[in-house]
């Protein structure tokens, strides 16, 4: 089961890094923005897979704080694209 | 025992196998719209089916603590909340700063 665990964490990985790709490519800063709560996604995934490999469940704690970061994250970069400040 | 542990295997191959479609959509589509229209949705329900079958895992095997699965819900249920409020505010802007969607026989962009 573990193995399979390891397994699951490699694929991700794996769409991680195309999505990386894209991150670096992409033409115009939406994509990019795009690409990077694709990768917070994947990353909340990532570590909830990693609590079980490596036995260890504060890992699902940090889950929990990175998708509020991503979420937030995601919504100030789009903001600030959409009216050119933060405060008004 | 066995039986449960082939479920999960099913239910998080299924969400790993979402994501990646995600994933080509995100490389393969032609447009901003198009990509996000790809992300948007199977990332969430990749996430989803992902954490459920770790619930199930977790219910088995590590019962001693009970606690655990639910941060998951937690999690499952603040991904289904964000994930698509999140995208919908990336295109409201994109929208309104004025990228134009793609059209049949334009160039990829």
């Amino acid at each position: 089961m573990l193995s399979f665990f390891w397994f699951t964490a490699l694929l991700i990985s794996l769409a991680i890094l195309f999505c990386l790709y894209r991150a670096i490519v992409g033409p115009g800063v939406f994509n990019r923005v795009a690409a990077l709560n694709v990768i917070g996604t994947k990353t909340i995934i990532l570590l909830a897979v990693m609590g079980y490999f490596f036995e260890r469940p504060e890992f699902f704690d940090i889950a929990l704080l990175y998708a509020m970061l991503n979420f937030i994250g995601t919504l100030v970069a789009s903001k600030y694209l959409e009216k050119g400040q933060l405060w008004s | 025992m066995v039986i449960v542990d082939r479920i999960v295997i099913v239910i998080v191959l299924a969400g790993t196998l979402v994501t990646l479609a995600g994933t080509i959509g995100l490389l393969r589509l032609p447009d901003f719209y198009t990509r996000l229209h790809a992300t948007g949705k199977c990332d969430t329900l990749g996430t989803g089916l992902i954490l459920a079958g770790l619930i199930i895992f977790h219910f088995v095997h590590y019962s001693s603590t009970p606690l655990v699965p639910i941060k998951l819900l937690i999690l499952i249920i603040f991904v289904f909340v964000a994930n698509p409020t999140a995208t919908h505010a990336i295109v409201k802007a994109a929208h309104r700063t004025g990228v134009r969607p793609w059209h049949l026989g334009e160039k990829r962009r």
